[in-house]
């Protein structure tokens, strides 16, 4: 009974007049599009993968330019090498090859959503690598680098995310799409807010993705993001600076509503991002990506 | 109809005339001094940043979330009308992206006043 109050405050929050008695996600999913395709009406599917460059073309040229000479190119190639270095092969289907469209993925054993970056970590500490020592940690990085190999491996690939007719895995969803309409932070900004509603429109410089295709190109690679690992270091910068991975990106749309950003790979953010990756099913990927 | 309001806006006119002549000097002073302060309020970033969404006369890179600030005082002719959207725009739209600056305490209530002030010469 709670639950479904909170669901039901969330709801009205968005404005749009829910259909609660029936609201599938499947049926979410196309009302999600259908607003979209009404907002911005020469847009089609595919190109929603590009965020912002789907919306503006002089933005759009300058970032074609830059995915020429792509600045995680480098990064891409050293995830490769640790990917074979840990032995990770072993770990996943199809030797890690072509598999990032079926993630976030709901677990049946635990009940529970698993992410990529979940079982990169898994699988390397069930390789016996020392993670600290060696400096992977969730988020950016070395393990964000090797996320990026396999987002690569699996462009073209169709985003499909599968929620199984089980009671968890529908709670899973309800979750993440609650955290998704939900007001936050001191500002009091939902996800919606900016990525639904105000998709297209400026808050101050910043031009405002659409939220459908969100998903499709992580980890992305940001110059603001460089720059801070190589102040961090004194300067000296290293090929997988820039990186980060989608529930970095999270926790920064978070502090900009001045809401404490929460711990990654943790039930909250894993839900968000199984409900914001089915909303983006049948875009295929294209990560990684340049991002502002 | 027609004729009332006419009638408002005469009566309004001559009372805005009025009561600008019986203002002592000073106070005119205090207000754009308070104006100033608020506009200085409103365009810091980590207080009103108003300019992220609404746009407004001078405004600088401004976004276009919302709508521009313009002929407030005709808007708003109840300045605490103002002030109330200002403190906690929720409360007249749930919905709204405005961040409730004096409900969640991202102004003071002294910074609201001034930037009421600010806002009411736009
Ligand atoms: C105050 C506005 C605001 C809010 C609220 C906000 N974001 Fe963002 N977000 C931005 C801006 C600005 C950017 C950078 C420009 C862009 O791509 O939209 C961005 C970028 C992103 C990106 C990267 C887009 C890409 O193409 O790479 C993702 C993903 C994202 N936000 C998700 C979220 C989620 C999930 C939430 C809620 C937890 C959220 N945002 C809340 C403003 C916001
Ligand atoms: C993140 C976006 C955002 C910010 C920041 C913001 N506003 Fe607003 N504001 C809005 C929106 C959207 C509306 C439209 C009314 C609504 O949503 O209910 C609005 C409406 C208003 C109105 C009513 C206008 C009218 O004619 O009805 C006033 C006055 C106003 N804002 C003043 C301010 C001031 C002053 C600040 C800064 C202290 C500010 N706003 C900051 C989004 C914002």
């Amino acid at each position: 009974m709670k639950k479904l109050l909170i669901t039901l405050g969330a709801i009205s929050i968005m404005g749009i007049t829910p259909l609660l008695t029936n609201a599938t996600p499947q049926s979410d999913l196309e009302e999600f599009r259908a607003y979209f395709y009404k907002k911005f009406p020469g847009v089609k599917l595919q190109d929603y993968s590009n965020g912002i460059y789907a919306l503006d073309k002089a933005r759009r040229f300058e970032w074609q330019e830059s995915e020429e000479f792509p600045a995680y190119e480098e990064a891409v190639e050293k995830g490769e090498k640790m990917f074979a270095k840990y032995g990770m092969k072993s770990c996943f289907k199809n030797g890690g090859v072509s598999i990032k469209q079926n993630y976030p993925y709901f677990d049946k054993k635990t009940g529970k959503v698993r992410t990529l970056e979940e079982d990169i970590m898994a699988c390397l500490k069930n390789n016996g690598v020392d993670v600290k020592a060696e400096k992977l940690k969730y988020k950016k990085g070395k393990l964000a680098a090797i996320s990026a190999y396999m987002a690569y491996t699996s462009r073209g690939k169709k985003q499909n995310v599968v929620i199984p007719n089980d009671p968890a895995a529908m709670d899973a969803y309800q979750s993440g799409k609650t955290f998704f309409y939900a007001k936050r932070g001191q500002l009091n900004f939902s996800c919606a807010d900016c990525h639904v509603y105000n998709a297209g429109k400026m808050a101050r410089g910043n031009l405002l993705s659409p939220a459908l295709g969100h998903t499709s190109h992580f980890p992305v690679w940001r110059k603001k993001w460089a720059a801070k690992s190589a102040k961090k270091r004194g300067g000296e910068s290293k090929p997988f600076d820039g990186l980060g991975t989608i529930q970095r990106r999270y926790g920064g749309c978070n502090k900009q509503v001045r809401a404490k950003p929460l711990k990654v790979h943790t039930a909250a953010y894993n839900n968000l991002e199984y409900f914001h990756t089915y909303m983006s099913n049948g875009i295929k990927l294209n990560g990684p990506a340049i991002r502002q | 109809m027609r004729k009332t309001a006419k009638l408002v806006i005469a009566a309004s006119t001559v009372a805005t005339l009025l009561s600008a002549m019986a203002l002592a000097p000073q106070v005119v002073v205090a207000d754009e001094a308070l104006a100033a302060e608020g506009k200085k309020i409103a365009e810091n970033r980590k207080k009103g940043n108003c300019f992220t969404c609404h746009n407004y006369e001078g405004a600088h890179l401004a976004g276009n979330i919302a709508p521009p600030l313009v002929s407030m005082k005709d808007r708003f002719p109840d300045k605490a009308k103002l002030r109330a959207q200002i403190w906690d725009a929720t409360a007249a739209n749930p919905a709204t992206m405005m961040p409730p600056f004096g409900r969640h305490e991202v102004l003071t209530e002294k910074e609201i006043d001034a930037i009421t002030e600010w806002v009411y010469t736009l």
